[in-house]
C-alpha cells in the first residue's frame, strides 16, 4: 500500500497540473473548512510519528507549541537530510515537491505560521530550484501567499539553503543557522516549541513527517491510524543501500519482515554475487549496527519486522532503532572496524566542536580505530575505546554526542572478534578480511 | 514586583531555599563551596553562557515534590533551574565523578600542559580542575593538536593550543564592548578562537576577555612572562576612573605594580569589569588609591597550603637520567613570599621585602 509514493510514476507529477489533476491538494481544500485544533487532532488520532529518526509523536509535539498572544509561530521543515545512509527525503523533494508544499500549507495552518521555512543542505544544489518552483506553481495558482482558497490565511513557504553541515540537522542548530548565525545546537531548555526562530514558538519536522499529513488529511487520522501494526501507523519511506542487489527508496508497510525486504524480489532482492548478510543498519548511520543473526530475528528467536517497536525489540543489547530509515547493508567481504572507522571519522568531522565530550571524544575514537585498522592497535585500545564512547554518550548538549558513540559501541558490542583479530593479526589484517563468522546468514545465495 | 516562591533544593544532602528561576548550580553556590560543581564555561555575569563544558553535569535524584520522577541523564546544573523538593547529587553520585573524569579527560587530551611556561598557571581553573577530578596520568597517545600563536592587536595574546572552547570571551565582546570582532572559526577540534580578518581587539572594555578566561589561552600583554602570579602581592585598589568603577586588584611585588586585573569573588568571577586605561595603562603605585591587601579564597595555589598533604606524581626524571635531579630553585629557600606558614593577608598594605625580613627577625 503506497501512500506517498502512489503517484510518484506519472509523468509531470513534478509540476502543478500533473499533481492537481491526479488528486493533488484536495488536502488544502478540506484541510482549510477545519479549524486549526481539529486539524492537530487528527494527527494525534493517525498515530503519527516524526520520521526524522526519533519517532516521536507528532501530534504530541504540535500540541506542544506555545501560543502566546500577539507572538508569531513557525513551521521550519527540516530538510537537512544529511545522516548517511539516508536520502529518502530527496526523493520525495525531487520527484513529488507538491505533496511536501501540500503538507507545508495543511500544517502551517493548523500550527499558525504564517511564515513557513524549509532548510535544506547545501549538498542538495538542484533541490531548491524545483522547490521554489512548486511554490511559484502553487502561488499562481492560489494556494500561497494571501488570502489562501478565499479563507483568508496568509502563508508564504521561504526554501534557506544549508552551507553543509550534518549537525545543522539537529533542530536548534537548524533554528541557530536559519537565523544566519553559527550552527551551534542551543542548550535546551527552553524547547523550540517555546522558543524556536527569533525567539518564537516553532515547530521543526522532518520532510516525509510533513507530508504524510497529506494522506492523513485526505482519509482522516482514524483510518491512517488503522493502518501498520501497533504504535508504529502508516507506511514509512526506507532508503535502502549498500550490498544488495536493487537498492533505491521503498515506502513499505510496517508488517514487513526485515527479511523479505532484503531477500524478496519485490523489494531489495538479494545480496549482490552470492555473497552472504553479515551485517546491517538499518536506520542510517548513527543507530546501532546489528549482525545478522540479531537483524532477521530477535533475542527471543522471533522474526523481526521493519517497524519501530520490533527493530528497537532487545533495547541496544539485542536489537537497534528505525530511526530515519537509511538502512545499510553489508555483505561478508566488508570489514566491520574499517566502516566504524569511517563513521567515526565522519562524527568527528561534523562535530560542532561545542561541547568538550564531542569535540575531544570524536577525534579521539577515530585515532584509536585507525591504529586498530591499520594493523597498529593493541588490545587494550578496545578497552580503552569502549570507556571514551561510555564517557560521550549522554553527556552531550545535542543527540551527536550519542549519534557518535552508539555505532562505535555496538561494533565492540557485537563484534569485539574482529577487533581482536585486527591486533592479534595485523599483517594479515591489511590483506583479506575477517571472513564469515557465526553472526554471518548461513544462506546460500545463487550467483545469477 | 509579585514575590517569587521560594523553592526547597537539597544538593548533596545540604539543603537550600532559593527563588524560582535559580540555576542548581548557583543554589549549590549557595549550599557551599563543598558541594558546589565545577564550572569552566558558566559565567554568571555573561548572558547565555554555560552548557558547554559539561564539567558541571549533576545527577536528579528527585525531580520535584510533583513530580518525584529522577532525570534519566546528568543534566547541565548552569543550565538546569531547580524545582521545589529536587535532590541533587553532586560528589555524592558515581555517574557523576566518573562523568567529570571524563570530562576533564577529555579537556586535557589537547591541551599542551606547558603550565610551567604559562602565565595562567597559578590562577587557571583548568589547573583546578585536573588537581580536584582529574586522573594523574592521560591515556591519549597521539599528537596534540597545535595552532600557531596569535596576536590580537598590541595588548592581548592568543595561545589558541591551550585554548577549551567556553565562548566567554566572545560573549564579552558581544555583550560588553561595541561591536565583537572575534568568533570562532571552523567546527570540531578544529574550532578556534579567531579575530575577523586581522583585525585586532581595541574596543573599550574587550582586556575583560583577559579575566572571563579560565586557562591561559588570552593573556595580557603588558605583563605576559613578567612574573608569576604567586610571587605577587594582590592589593584591593581604585582610582577615579571616568570610563569604568575604576575598582581593581594590583599585582604588586614592592612598590611595583605588576598587571592590574578586576575584583574576582570567590568563584573566580568578575565582581566589576574595568576599562582598558585602568587595566593596560595604570601601572604606577601613584595612580591608585591602594584600600588593603586581598584575599585570594579560590582554590589555586596562590591561596597557600591548598593542596599540601596530596600525594605527588611519581617523579620519572630521575629514572630517565638515572641520578637525582638537581634542583636549580626550591621556591621555597628562595622567595618566603612562598612560605608555608606566611599569611599575606595579614601584612598592611603592599608587601616589601622588609615586611619579610622584620618578621623574620621578630620570629628568632
Amino acid at each position: 500500500m503506497k501512500l506517498l509514493l502512489e503517484n510518484a510514476h506519472i509523468e509531470g507529477i513534478r509540476y502543478f497540473e500533473a499533481y492537481r489533476k491526479n488528486g493533488g491538494y484536495r488536502s488544502v481544500e478540506k484541510a482549510l473548512k477545519m479549524t486549526p485544533d481539529e486539524i492537530v487532532e487528527e494527527v494525534k488520532k493517525s498515530g503519527l510519528r516524526g520520521r526524522g529518526g526519533a519517532g516521536f509523536p507528532t501530534g504530541l509535539k504540535w500540541s506542544f507549541l506555545a501560543k502566546p498572544e500577539g507572538v508569531p509561530r513557525h513551521l521550519v521543515c527540516n530538510a537537512d537530510e544529511s545522516e548517511p545512509g539516508t536520502f529518502k527525503d530527496r526523493y520525495l523533494m525531487e520527484f513529488l515537491p507538491h505533496l511536501l508544499i501540500e503538507g507545508l500549507i495543511v500544517s502551517s495552518f493548523a500550527l499558525g505560521s504564517n511564515a513557513t521555512y524549509i532548510y535544506i543542505r547545501g549538498e542538495y544544489a538542484w533541490i531548491p530550484d524545483i522547490l521554489e518552483q512548486a511554490i511559484q506553481e502553487a502561488k499562481n495558482n492560489g494556494f500561497l501567499g494571501k488570502n489562501i482558497l478565499g479563507t483568508g490565511f496568509d502563508l508564504e513557504i521561504y526554501v534557506h539553503r544549508g552551507a553543509g553541515a550534518y549537525i545543522c540537522g539537529e533542530e536548534t542548530a537548524l533554528i541557530e543557522s536559519l537565523e544566519g548565525k553559527r550552527g551551534n545546537p542551543r542548550i535546551k531548555p527552553p524547547f523550540p516549541a517555546v522558543q524556536g526562530v527569533w525567539m518564537r514558538p516553532t515547530v521543526v519536522n522532518n520532510v516525509e513527517t510533513l507530508a504524510t499529513i497529506v494522506p492523513i488529511i485526505n482519509m482522516g487520522g482514524e483510518a491512517y491510524g488503522n493502518i501498520g501494526v501497533g504504535k508504529s501507523t502508516g507506511t514509512k519511506l526506507i532508503s535502502a543501500c549498500g550490498n544488495l542487489n536493487k537498492p533505491g527508496v521503498y515506502e513499505i508497510p510496517f508488517d514487513l519482515s526485515v527479511e523479505d525486504f532484503i531477500y524478496s524480489d519485490e523489494w531489495c532482492g538479494g545480496i549482490p554475487n552470492g555473497k552472504r548478510l553479515k551485517a546491517c543498519i538499518p536506520g542510517g548511520s548513527s543507530v546501532p549496527i546489528v549482525p545478522a543473526n540479531l537483524l532477521l530475528k530477535t533475542a527471543k528467536g522471533e522474526t523481526r519486522y521493519m517497524n519501530y517497536e520490533s527493530l528497537s525489540d532487545g533495547g541496544f543489547q539485542t536489537g537497534t532503532m528505525l530511526g530515519s530509515g537509511g538502512f545499510i547493508v553489508l555483505d561478508e567481504d566488508q570489514c566491520v572496524v574499517k566502516h566504524t572507522m569511517t563513521l567515526a571519522h565522519f562524527y568527528m568531522h561534523e562535530s560542532c566542536g561545542q561541547c568538550s565530550p564531542c569535540r575531544e571524544g570524536t577525534g579521539w575514537m577515530w585515532r584509536i580505530l585507525k591504529n586498530i585498522e591499520n594493523g597498529k592497535g593493541k588490545m587494550e585500545d578496545i578497552d580503552l575505546l569502549w570507556d571514551v564512547q561510555r564517557r560521550i554518550e549522554g553527556n552531550t548538549i545535542c543527540p551527536l554526542g550519542d549519534a557518535a558513540a552508539w555505532p562505535v559501541a555496538a561494533a565492540i558490542r557485537h563484534f569485539r572478534d574482529e577487533f581482536e583479530w585486527h591486533v592479534l593479526n595485523p599483517e594479515e589484517a591489511q590483506q583479506r578480511n575477517y571472513g564469515i563468522a557465526h553472526y554471518a546468514d548461513p544462506r546460500e545465495v545463487p550467483v545469477a | 514586583m509579585a514575590e517569587q516562591p521560594l523553592f526547597k533544593v537539597t544538593i548533596d544532602n545540604v539543603t537550600v531555599e532559593v527563588p524560582a528561576g535559580t540555576t542548581i548550580l548557583q543554589a549549590a553556590r549557595k549550599a557551599g563551596p563543598e558541594v558546589a560543581p565545577p564550572a569552566m564555561c558558566y559565567y554568571s555575569k555573561l548572558e547565555g553562557s554555560g552548557g558547554k563544558c559539561r564539567t558541571c553535569l549533576v545527577e536528579v535524584s528527585k525531580g520535584s515534590d510533583r513530580d518525584p520522577r529522577p532525570m534519566p541523564k546528568l543534566v547541565a546544573s548552569c543550565r538546569t533551574t531547580v524545582m521545589d523538593g529536587m535532590e541533587v547529587k553532586n560528589l555524592t553520585s558515581e555517574r557523576v565523578v566518573d562523568a567529570r573524569k571524563g570530562v576533564v579527560e577529555f579537556l586535557l587530551i589537547n591541551h599542551p600542559l606547558d603550565c610551567p611556561i604559562c602565565d595562567q598557571a597559578g590562577e587557571c581553573h583548568l589547573q583546578d580542575l585536573s588537581y580536584n577530578h582529574g586522573a594523574s596520568g592521560t591515556r591519549y597517545e597521539f599528537q596534540r593538536r597545535t595552532f600557531e600563536k596569535h596576536s590580537l592587536g598590541d595588548k592581548i595574546q592568543l595561545h589558541m593550543t591551550r585554548c577549551i572552547l567556553c565562548y566567554r570571551c566572545v560573549m564579552v565582546a558581544d555583550q560588553l564592548t561595541g561591536q565583537r570582532e572575534h568568533g570562532v572559526l571552523e567546527r570540531g577540534e578544529r574550532a578556534e578562537i579567531s579575530d575577523y580578518l586581522e583585525k585586532s581587539l581595541d574596543k573599550e572594555f574587550i582586556g575583560n576577555v583577559i579575566d572571563v578566561c579560565p586557562v591561559g589561552a588570552l593573556t595580557d600583554k603588558t605583563f605576559r612572562f613578567k612574573n608569576r602570579v604567586w610571587f605577587l602581592k594582590p592589593l584591593n585598589a581604585h582610582r577615579d576612573c571616568p570610563t569604568c568603577s575604576g575598582k581593581v586588584t594590583l599585582w604588586n611585588r614592592g612598590d611595583e605594580v605588576f598587571r592590574v586585573t578586576a575584583r574576582k569573588d570567590q568563584w573566580g568571577e568578575v565582581e566589576d569589569w574595568i576599562c582598558n586605561e585602568c587595566r593596560f595603562d595604570k601601572k604606577k603605585t601613584s595612580d591608585w588609591v591602594i584600600e588593603g591587601p586581598r584575599e585570594i579564597s579560590r582554590h589555586s595555589v596562590i591561596s597557600q597550603n591548598k593542596y599540601i598533604g596530596m600525594v605527588k606524581p611519581k617523579e620519572t626524571i630521575d629514572e630517565v637520567i638515572g641520578k637525582e635531579p638537581r634542583l636549580f630553585l626550591d621556591i621555597h629557600d628562595v622567595s618566603q613570599v612562598n612560605e608555608k606558614d606566611r599569611d599575606l593577608s595579614l601584612i598592611e598594605g603592599p608587601a616589601h621585602s622588609t615586611d619579610f625580613k622584620e618578621k623574620d627577625e621578630k620570629k628568632q
